[in-house]
């Protein structure tokens, strides 16, 4: 294997293994909603610092990648995409931190009729899938399962967008839970926002395969579907 | 962009050697191109297609049309031979001055040219060293031998010598490749400064150099054009395995 391969396998393992943290810390959050288990949250709270360390190493790594190796082509491409992969993770990982939050501030267990009717619980599966699907694509270097996240996206997107109506409906229906539809609410406005960055990382990848930019031109087809 | 070298099909043996193989290129105008490719691969003698430097080797055979400014510089006289040597300037891989003055060196052209007049030979010189961003450095000491320069400032003269007799054109074969990494980068910033007069072609092994300096990018393998394009794509995402193996040092 020459140097520059197994410097790029170094830091595709890194990258990989903080996926693999992400998509714990996700898990997690899903299970600690589901049973309300506000010691799992605060654990996810705590394993944060190790994603933020991650974030850390990996992007010296990549600082190192481009000043020693002065990569060119595809090599440039994997390294630019393995510095914005790593942001996107990261902040994966800061909202499953913010949705734990709202668990472990909570003494009793979320109305179970306020996250079905918001759809809080499906939204949070779509995201998990999205997470992980991206990182099988980018262990196979699959663009078209890349590609599959976007669906996924759009489904959030919708889920968020009727979010505050329903909102409204479970204000009426349970004023005395007042409090928890909002954490709901911004609950779900944090998912929607994982899909984003899983969408962001999609982007990333087919860059890096592709070397397509496809970023502003799937806006504009999403726009005009 | 005006296209102001063009070659067509371009065949060269050295005997049975078969050294470029139907080479096809437009270089435009005022920019810098630079060949690249493994040891071998026909770039240097691509370049010194232009000069018709190839014509002094024996047994050379060229096949195909090379245009400079539309002109076939292989269906011109014999006679006009020299006149298009005055167009095309070459700069070689080992600064090689003349064992004359830092003056002498550059008004050599200009009297070999059949320039008497001592002032305007004085301002051609000063020009051309000022050009090659060496004024500076030697205008003091323009009578001493240009071996007391660095190797450096030495490339540098070679490249005033070259652009004295004002070409058009200026042939450049590794000309950074012999010196240190302060020079190198005067003599990149020389070439990226001359670029606004003169159309550069640069044979270099420094992949860097070829990304900093270079607009267009050819790359050579085994006598054939594999890739030509803007740098930016090369350097990129080239069209073609080959390229990408090779610029990315997984060349086998």
């Amino acid at each position: 294997m020459l140097h520059v391969e197994s410097e790029i396998q170094e830091l595709k393992d890194r990258l990989i293994a903080m996926w693999d943290l992400v998509i714990k810390q996700l898990d997690k959050t899903q299970q600690a909603l589901e049973g309300h288990d506000r010691d799992l949250a605060l654990e996810i709270q705590a394993t944060e610092r190790r994603i933020n360390a991650f974030e850390l190493t990996i992007d010296r790594s990549c600082e190192d990648f481009i000043a020693l190796l002065q990569p060119v082509a595809s090599d440039l491409r994997f390294v630019l995409t393995a510095l914005k992969i790593n942001t996107n993770l990261e902040r994966i990982g800061d909202i499953a931190c913010g949705i734990s939050e709202f668990i472990s501030d909570h003494d009793t267990e979320f109305n179970r009729e306020i996250i079905k009717h918001m759809e809080a619980d499906r939204m949070l599966t779509l995201s998990i899938e999205m997470v992980k699907n991206l990182r099988e694509a980018y262990l196979l270097e699959n663009t078209a399962k890349a590609r599959t996240v976007y669906k996924r996206d759009r489904m959030l997107d919708k889920i968020n967008s009727v979010a505050s109506f329903r909102a409204v409906d479970c204000l009426e229906k349970y004023p005395d839970q007042k409090r928890q539809t909002l954490h709901v609410l911004s609950m779900i406005r944090k998912i929607e926002r994982i899909g984003d960055q899983a969408k962001n990382i999609a982007e990333e990848i087919i860059f890096y395969i592709e070397a397509k930019v496809i970023k502003h031109k799937r806006k504009e087809k999403d726009k005009e579907e | 962009m005006r296209t102001k070298i063009e070659t067509n099909n371009v065949h060269l043996h050295y005997g049975d050697f078969h050294a470029l193989k139907g080479i096809n290129m437009q270089i435009p105008e005022r920019t810098v191109t630079a060949l690249i490719g493994p040891s071998g691969c026909g770039k240097s003698s691509y370049l010194r297609l232009f000069n018709r430097m190839n014509d002094l080797i024996d047994g050379v055979r060229i096949d195909g049309k090379i245009l400079i400014d539309n002109t076939d510089i292989y269906a011109i006289p014999q006679s006009e031979v020299d006149r298009l040597r005055r167009k095309v300037g070459m700069v070689f891989q080992k600064p090689n001055p003349f064992p004359k003055t830092i003056f002498e060196n550059v008004a050599y052209g200009l009297r070999v040219n059949g320039l008497k007049d001592k002032k305007l030979i004085e301002g051609q010189v000063e020009k051309a060293l000022r050009q090659a961003a060496l004024w500076e450095e030697v205008k003091d000491k323009l009578k001493k031998s240009a071996f007391e320069l660095s190797g450096g400032q030495q490339q540098r003269l070679c490249i005033a010598r070259a652009m004295a007799i004002e070409p058009s054109i200026l042939l450049m074969d590794e000309p950074a490749s012999a010196l240190d990494p302060i020079s190198t980068g005067k003599i990149e910033e020389l070439i990226y400064e001359l670029k606004s007069n003169f159309t550069i072609i640069i044979v270099t092994h420094n992949m860097q150099q070829a990304s900093r300096v270079s607009d267009y990018t050819g790359f050579f393998l085994l006598g054939e054009l594999i890739e030509f394009d803007e740098t930016k794509k090369i350097f990129r995402n080239p069209e073609k395995q080959q390229t990408e193996n090779y610029i990315t040092g997984r060349f086998g």
